[in-house]
């Protein structure tokens, strides 16, 4: 019952948020902020992470072909493919889920125990709409240019092993990564991101925004801002990909 | 003026205000008092719609605030100032920007007439020069009067305190007690102040009235308080013993 009571008040929530805007100079403002707050701020964890899981997905590769009849180009295809069908999608959330989520939740959970929230509906503003719609769109917008980034980098990663490591060699490796390309694997995979970014926003704004008490219930609502929206996108990635895959 | 009629609410199934009528008039100071849990914070959230009451009406200058629209609602909340426990200032933006937040919400002003408005409101509580420090950089008073600053920013004309005098020592107290006062009778607002100090109630309760276990128990001045023939409104009032000092020698 609590699960269904939680599902409807988000709803609720989110219908506020988007019903009554704030004003858009207003707005525009916090976008740019969140953009760099929320995404920029990601770039350097989202590197570190694709350039060595692209490196230890080619090495295991690699080191699992003993058969003489798997060409040496399917190190490359196999880099290639998780890191735009799953890793740079669903991990890179998950990961985000973790980072973004607990920084949305405990913000506005914060400003929630601290009266601030309260101050903005007294000014007459939607407090919904004004701190979560910013950040909703700035992780929309920006997502799937880390989604990119994080593809490019792992690959990267990979060919860097193929290169130092001598496990595959740097030609086959390239031969992989461009064999028999699907540009819908692309549009899929930003498709996955664009819901992500929404799950990874929402729902941890959602239990900041209803926190009650103090501290300690801030804490509280960010472990499960982060868990929930965790399961969220799992979920969502069956989905979608039963839906566009299958 | 601001009118409330049989107000009562509840939290699932403990009664918090049992049928509250109070009158809060215009260009006064009105006192809110009571013990810890008694209802007066829940009482001024359901004045200002951050709560709604189960039963009963709010009433602002003869308007029903509870049967309103959000639109109504909004028009009457550009008209209100508030100053929250805590200063309630949003940690991510400097003093001036704060001030100017209401200021670009709700009024068509340029940069310099929202500059010049800015500036007015920290002198008129003396705290000219501190536009560009972030909440985190000043203390508490100063917080508090930042807080008020940002409440007249719209000339408003209900002004609400939440515990204006909490964490500070007596002089700043004083002090925030005396701006509040200056305030509703130079504007002529309708004041409504949240507090269990009793050094606010000498200074500068017009009307003050004691709410207990979610009822209105006493309803009078700072004048006759101190004579008023009631235990509970006593055993609030003379807790401290200085207050009982105050008792023998009056």
């Amino acid at each position: 019952m609590k699960i269904l009571h939680n599902i409807g008040e988000y709803f609720i929530l989110m219908a506020r948020t988007f019903s009554q805007p704030t004003k858009s100079s207003l707005i525009r403002k916090q976008i740019l902020f969140e953009i760099n707050s929320l995404g920029l701020g990601s770039m350097g964890i989202i590197t570190i992470i694709s350039a060595f899981m692209g490196a230890v997905i080619t090495l295991q590769t690699a080191s699992n072909i003993d058969s003489a009849l798997i060409p040496d180009y399917t190190v490359g295809f196999t880099a290639r493919q998780s890191m735009i069908l799953e890793f740079s999608t669903t991990i890179i959330a998950l990961i985000l889920a973790g980072k973004v989520g607990s920084n949305i939740a405990s913000e506005i959970g914060m400003m929630r125990v601290t009266e601030q929230i309260d101050a903005l509906e007294i000014m007459g503003v939607n407090s919904a709409s004004y701190l979560i719609v910013p950040k909703i769109i700035a992780a929309v917008f920006i997502n799937p240019f880390l989604a990119i980034w994080s593809m490019f980098v792992g690959i990267s990663g990979g060919y860097l092993v193929a290169e130092f490591s001598g496990v595959v060699s740097t030609d086959a490796y390239i031969e992989g990564v461009q064999l028999d390309f699907k540009m819908f694997s692309i549009y899929y995979a930003l498709i996955k991101t664009v819901v992500f970014a929404f799950i990874i926003t929402s729902i941890p704004a959602f239990y900041g925004y209803n926190v009650k008490g103090g501290a300690l219930e801030v804490g509280i609502a960010s472990t499960r801002g982060v868990v929930t929206s965790s399961i969220v996108i799992l979920i969502a990635n069956y989905v979608i990909t039963q839906l566009l895959l299958i | 003026m601001i009118e409330l009629k049989n107000i009562h609410k509840s939290f699932s199934d403990k009664q918090v205000l049992h049928g509250i009528d109070v009158q809060y008039e215009k260009g006064k100071t009105n006192l809110i008092i009571g013990a810890s849990g008694s209802g007066k914070s829940v009482l001024t959230k359901c004045t200002v719609g951050l709560m709604e009451p189960d039963q009963g009406s709010v009433f602002y200058d003869g308007q029903d605030f509870t049967k309103m629209q959000l639109d109504g609602k909004k028009e009457i909340r550009k008209k209100i100032g508030m100053l929250f426990q805590g200063g309630a200032l949003f940690d991510s933006l400097t003093v001036e920007e704060n001030i100017k937040f209401p200021l670009r919400m709700h009024a068509s002003m340029t940069e310099k007439e929202m500059e010049d408005r800015v500036n007015f409101c920290l002198g008129r509580v003396d705290m000219s020069g501190i536009n560009d420090r972030f909440p985190a950089e000043i203390s508490g008073g100063m917080q508090k009067r930042v807080g008020i600053a940002r409440a007249i920013s719209l000339q408003p004309s209900y002004l609400f305190c939440d515990e204006p005098n909490s964490g500070l020592d007596p002089s700043t107290s004083i002090l925030i007690d005396n701006l509040i006062k200056e305030l509703t009778e130079e504007y002529q607002i309708t004041t409504i102040v949240v507090t269990h100090d009793m050094n606010s109630v000498m200074e500068i309760g017009d009307h003050v009235i004691f709410i207990h276990k979610g009822h209105k128990h006493w309803e009078g001045t700072k004048d006759t308080i101190l004579k008023a023939n009631n235990k509970e409104l006593s055993d609030l009032v003379f807790a401290s013993d200085l207050m009982k000092k105050v008792r023998q020698l009056s």
